[in-house]
């Protein structure tokens, strides 16, 4: 199993590749287009702001690859927000690979959502073995619009997709990395897919 | 529904526990990362580890530790003590911790927190304030409560939000150590002044007061050490009744 995290600058993904190493998988950090092309699996982080994540994106021309890949693709957190057509924060441009909008949470809630939430409407194999409601760890202003891409979703202010899912493409909102062992167990049906 | 979080801290000197722990089963209780490990097991949502013995020479062993902690610990932590810089934040997300938390330095230069803000995201942001309730009136205090400032709380907090903090983390010297409760009044008024999120943290003795911190102090999560530490209060437990009162908790 060829695993790899691209590297594009953004946040702290180290949590990431030690998730993977619990796993019993070395997961390699690269920015290396033919590395990536040559992965089984690919995982697209992303913490911190959209505009400037969006901007190391295309600098190291990773915002053409990312969209044509064909082997199963996992976005986490702001990388899954990356992939939709578009953010508001910083009025950003998306990847266009998943077909949902990317909007601020109002301030009649707290802001951002810090915590265990839990999730639903669960329909992907990347949630295999995972029940209805179980609990994942979120942290994030913005969310994905609940659209026809959905393969969960999340109650905060609104119901909104916490999941996504188009061919080889994942997205998740939570951390499963750091969403105890039922994180961990999505974590390794992506890998299984 | 979001749920409202429980974070044990852990205070660490030169890479070591330092406040006592009376846990069974332990193999080695003065060793953090086995205690992280071990609450992230029985339900603790999120920890905070803070270096209290934070010189240029324990810098190297705090990133060991935070890079041992998250090789093995599958839930987020904080990290604090002695962050002035944003290399030093810089250092600490690479070693895998999740969020970072300032005090003194972001009084003594509050632009800290914007420029942290802006390179990390908002979300690894902690602004941990202490403050004390003086004639009436709360104020910022430094080190540890030891040294006053002119600063008021709720005009701080306020400040810290503006200028790009995730979350706060409010101390109230009055409770903290007195196991008589948390400071409910000022940290409801705080969660009504800022839209970030709020962690109650001092004064934490019984089952109830953090039923109360939750209801009255409208906390989004609650920190505490000894009573953890000690077995005093089990956190299974302690998450079983906070449900029993409606109060939404992961178990």
């Amino acid at each position: 199993m060829k695993l790899s995290i691209v590297n594009y600058g953004a946040g702290n993904i180290k949590s990431i590749q030690f998730a993977f190493k619990r796993l019993g998988v070395d997961a390699i950090l690269t920015d290396n287009p033919d590395e990536i092309i040559a992965s089984d699996k690919v995982i697209f982080p992303g913490v911190g702001e959209a505009s400037s994540a969006m901007i190391m994106l295309k600098e190291s021309g990773l915002d053409l690859l990312i969209p044509k890949l064909t082997q199963p693709v996992l976005g986490i957190c702001l990388g899954m927000q990356l992939m939709c057509n578009h953010t508001e924060e910083g009025d950003t441009k998306g990847l266009g690979i998943f077909d949902a909008d990317v909007k601020r949470f109002s301030n009649k809630v707290k802001v951002p959502q810090m915590g265990w939430n839990t999730i639903s409407n669960l329909k992907s194999d990347l949630f295999k073995g995972i029940k209805e409601n179980d609990f994942m760890y979120l942290v994030h202003s913005y969310y994905a619009e609940n659209c026809e891409a959905s393969i969960a979703t999340t109650d905060y202010e609104l119901e909104y997709a916490s999941a996504l899912e188009n061919e080889n493409f994942y997205g998740v909102q939570f951390h499963p990395e750091k969403s105890g062992i039922i994180g961990s167990k999505i974590l390794e049906n992506f890998l299984s897919l | 529904m979001l749920t409202k979080r429980i974070v044990p801290c852990l205070d660490i000197k030169n890479g070591r526990t330092v406040k006592g722990v009376n846990f069974v089963d332990l193999r080695d209780a003065g060793d953090p990362v086995v205690l992280a490990k071990q609450y992230a097991d029985l339900g603790a949502d999120e920890l905070v580890f803070l270096d209290i013995a934070a010189t240029l020479e324990n810098r190297r062993t705090m990133h060991d530790m935070v890079l041992k902690v998250a090789e093995q610990v599958n839930i987020p932590f904080t990290v604090g003590g002695g962050i002035s810089s944003i290399e030093d934040v810089d250092d600490l997300l690479h070693c895998g911790a999740d969020k970072v938390s300032i005090n003194s330095s972001a009084v003594k230069r509050p632009e800290l927190i914007n420029e942290l803000s802006q390179k990390f995201g908002r979300q690894c942001v902690v602004v941990a304030i202490d403050a004390k309730e003086v004639e009436g009136e709360w104020l910022v205090h430094l080190a540890g409560g030891t040294i006053p400032t002119e600063i008021k709380l709720f005009d701080w907090a306020k400040e810290v939000e503006q200028r790009g903090a995730g979350e706060i983390l409010f101390t109230s010297m009055n409770h903290d150590g007195t196991k008589a409760g948390f400071a409910n009044e000022a940290l409801a008024k705080l969660s009504d002044l800022v839209n970030i999120p709020i962690i109650a943290s001092g004064g934490a003795g019984t089952i109830q007061h953090f039923v109360d911190t939750f209801i009255e102090g409208k906390a989004d999560a609650a920190l505490a050490a000894s009573v953890f530490h000690f077995g005093e209060i089990p956190i299974l437990e302690l998450k079983k009744e906070l449900k029993n009162k409606g109060i939404p908790v992961r178990i």
